[in-house]
């Protein structure tokens, strides 16, 4: 049987990174992360599969040396939260148009400026929209407990080179610093450069042999055209990413009459309204993005047809509520409640506002 | 007698032969460019050591970005001045690797340096090769880290002035400092001897790389005849009238 | 069964080494579990604060605002977390340095003197095993043995020899509460 440990959410990326066959990782300090790290100092890795950990001077470097790595074929992650993550933006431009494969992980704060270290989901624009320049996306994993917090590191790492694109994993301090059960995973051994090569192909700097042209891993394209057929590309990846690659949990949703879209830590929360809603008899449920990008649109459409109002309950001024608004088209009335700055809601305040908008 | 093409080329007669991890493509640079020497020297360096297989080169942003059409090896093109943090990531994911970057002025000593001075100071086991030559010349002639006071630049169309914009940074003298860098020399390319000498200390860095010695810092001063609104030949004239004095050649470093 | 459970007092008294022992103690009998922390301003003199969950089904808000128990360590906490206990439910805090007692009638509490019976046992790190022995004792959501497991996991093997010191803490614990008012 698996071994089941207390462990902080950010603690189990850490785990979840050694057991998934993780290569490198590099970050620089800022809270409510820094666990991610210390804890990967702490287990020693490169002793037991060799997996490289290394304290950069900056989020910059941490990026771009994710940007090395990823260039090698190599698992390679790195960690940070807001403000990090701002200067990280250039980099992961780089990765989406290089089409190269890595995992980050936002464990947002509140924000704007340095803000506060508490929870919040201020960043969900820039994961979602893409938060560097240019036309590109990444795919965003939210996870909402320790467990995923293991798991998606090695689920992110499967859709990155799958698809040869930075997988975000966006979460926040109260998953992070939360303790919970994790279940743990048998260890993956590390890929080596062959295993690389078969498995993904040759595209990697592996080092130039004679059996292939020279890999140059760019994303400079000058002509114009070239550079368009590039874009179109990527494109085409998001549109076969968004087809394929949808994932979200719902609860109580069967005859709900009024939906709850959450997702990460308010989901938490949003969760016990949904039961306090059903022992008063509202007939309320509950509609969790795992993927925010790509955002379960077709199943939102598909309850439009049983559903009387929908509120999107976010750690934000309000940002997740416009792809909700997309989605539905006007359909249905969708009203957004958030708490902004590290507050979090109660389950009752959920509940309230729910009534105040729709239970008259 | 008179001789056709035919009769001169031919194996007997030859005296150089492009070396094979030069790849065919025509260069992009400006005649007078001292980058096309200095990638012809790395080609030469990794075909003689026969690590053309295990040799990983970063290009910079800047003239040099299209480096990877020249030599013929694995490439990664990195963000501006970011490239020591994607050699630091490479060569410690696969150790048995030769990795270097190549980077101009701006990159290395302004947008950079932040990246150059903790991978030099953690002593990563890579090659840093710095293009030196006072100006910014992909963007058009503006000013660099290095340009020398006085030098005109299209930002600074009066002359470098001290007060205004700073001293030329003398970056090698910096790095030379740095505990984690074993080798740190100063180059140029303008003559076949300086050349050589250039070669010389290219195949050092390179040696050094997989001995576990630290970092090796090559730093070539060069020219640009475009940027400084000179002739090829007047380019060289004045560097080594301008350039040298502030920037002398030699080692600062070998251990 | 479901247990909301806050530990509340200053940093440094053991209050969120407590909740991490009683959690584990939770995992090491297959029950679910969270451990929800919130810090003061300082890790070590400020009011830290612990919400520990272990319940037999999955856990979804691991943020409440009401307790099955409260156990209170200083005055700041009692005062925030009494009124957050619900009817019928449990407080139990340690007097000293106390000087507002707990007034309501509707709930169960009792008192331990953890400071006075680490000092009998001449060893003040024992003070929050002492404490958790209370709790134990009056509601015995989790074996001993699980305890000790929990123990085990918790702290570093470095230290697993310190182990039998905290369980005798814990039986102080169990035998020195005392009941102030029953419902």
């Amino acid at each position: 049987m698996a071994e089941k440990v207390l462990k902080k959410g950010n603690e189990g990326i850490a785990l979840g990174a050694i057991h998934c066959g993780c290569d490198g990782y590099f970050g620089y300090p800022i809270t409510p992360q820094s666990e991610v790290m210390e804890t990967l100092m702490e287990e020693k890795p490169w002793e037991t599969t060799g997996m490289v950990v290394l304290q950069a001077e900056s989020e910059i470097a941490s990026i771009n040396m994710v940007h090395g790595g990823a260039c090698c074929g190599k698992k390679v992650m790195t960690s940070s939260s807001s403000p990090g993550l701002s200067l990280m933006c250039e980099g992961l431009s780089y990765l989406a148009a290089s089409e190269l494969p890595c995992v980050v992980v936002n464990v947002v704060r509140g924000g704007p400026g340095l803000g506060t270290i508490q929870p919040s989901q201020g960043d969900y624009y820039q994961a979602v929209k893409g938060g560097g320049h240019g036309d590109y996306k990444t795919i965003v994993l939210a996870p909402f407990s320790a467990q995923e917090m293991y798991d998606f590191v090695g689920l992110g790492f499967d859709l990155a080179f799958k698809y040869r694109i930075p997988v975000m994993m966006l979460t926040d301090g109260m998953i992070g610093q939360m303790m919970e059960k994790v279940e743990l995973r048998p260890q993956q051994a590390r890929l080596s450069d062959q295993e690389i090569v078969s498995r993904y192909g040759s595209w990697a700097t592996t080092g130039k042999t004679s059996d292939r042209p020279k890999n140059a891993v760019t994303s400079l394209a000058l002509e114009s055209k070239v550079h368009e057929a590039l874009n179109f590309k990527l494109q085409a990846k998001y549109a076969e990413i968004t087809e394929h690659e949808v994932r979200f949990e719902t609860l109580a949703c069967e005859d709900a009459e009024y939906l709850l879209v959450a997702y990460g830590s308010v989901a938490r929360i949003c969760e016990s309204a949904v039961e306090a809603a059903r022992a008063q008899g509202i007939k309320l449920g509950l509609l969790r993005p795992i993927t925010l990008f790509p955002f379960p649109n077709v199943e939102i459409q598909r309850m439009i047809p049983q559903l009387k109002g929908i509120l999107s309950v976010e750690l934000s001024a309000g940002q997740m509520v416009d792809d909700i608004r997309l989605a539905v088209e006007g359909k249905v009335p969708v009203h957004f409640y958030g708490r902004l700055g590290g507050m979090i809601p109660s389950p009752q305040e959920v509940l309230e506002a729910c009534k105040a908008h729709y239970i008259k | 007698m008179i001789m056709d093409v035919k009769d001169i080329i031919k194996p007997e007669n030859l005296v150089y032969k492009k070396n094979k991890v030069l790849t065919n493509n025509v260069m992009h640079y400006c005649p007078g460019c001292s980058h096309g020497t200095v990638h012809k020297l790395i080609a030469e360096v990794i075909d003689e050591m026969g690590i053309q297989d295990k040799t990983i080169g970063i290009s910079p942003v800047g003239c040099a970005v299209f480096a990877y059409n020249y030599v013929d090896i694995d490439w990664q093109q990195a963000a501006h001045g970011r490239a020591p943090a994607l050699a630091t990531a490479i060569k410690r994911l696969c150790p048995d690797k030769y990795v270097f970057t190549y980077q101009g002025d701006g990159d290395l000593a302004s947008i950079g340096t932040a990246e150059i001075m903790h991978a030099c100071n953690r002593g990563e086991n890579i090659v840093v090769i710095f293009i030196n030559n006072a100006i910014y010349g992909m963007t058009g002639g503006q000013m660099a880290p290095t340009t020398l006071l006085g030098m005109v630049t299209s930002t600074t169309p009066y002359g470098r002035q001290a007060d205004l914009n700073g001293y030329p940074l003398k970056i090698t003298e910096l790095i030379a400092q740095l505990e984690g860098t074993c080798y740190v020399t100063r180059q140029s390319v303008q003559n076949a001897a300086a050349a050589r000498k250039t070669k010389k200390a290219l195949r050092k860095a390179f040696e050094n790389s997989n001995q576990s010695k630290g970092t090796s810092f090559v730093e070539v001063v060069s020219s640009c005849g475009s940027g400084w609104k000179l002739s090829p030949v007047q380019a060289n004239i004045w560097m080594e009238e301008n350039m040298f004095p502030y920037y002398p050649l030699g080692d600062l470093k070998d251990r | 069964m479901k247990e909301e459970i806050i530990i509340a007092g200053f940093g440094g008294q053991g209050v969120l080494s407590m909740g991490k022992i009683l959690a584990y103690s939770g995992i090491m009998q297959d029950q679910e579990v969270t451990w929800m922390p919130s810090y003061g301003p300082e890790m070590r003199g400020g009011t830290a604060n612990v919400t520990v969950i272990i319940s037999d089904k999955r856990i979804s808000s691991p943020i409440v605002n009401t307790y099955d128990t409260a156990i209170i360590l200083n005055q700041q906490s009692l005062d925030k977390f009494e009124p957050m206990v619900k009817a019928g439910g449990l407080l139990i805090y340690d007097p000293n340095g106390i000087i507002r007692h707990p007034v309501r009638k509707d709930i169960h509490i009792y008192s331990i003197e953890a400071v006075e019976e680490a000092a009998k046992l001449g060893n003040a790190k024992a003070y929050n095993m002492i404490v958790l022995g209370a709790f134990l004792k009056l509601k015995s959501i989790v074996k001993m043995e699980n305890v000790i497991k929990g123990l085990k996991k918790s702290i570093p093997e470095r230290h697993h020899h310190l182990i039998p010191m905290n369980e005798q803490a814990i039986e102080v614990g169990m035998g020195a509460a005392k009941q102030l008012n029953a419902v």
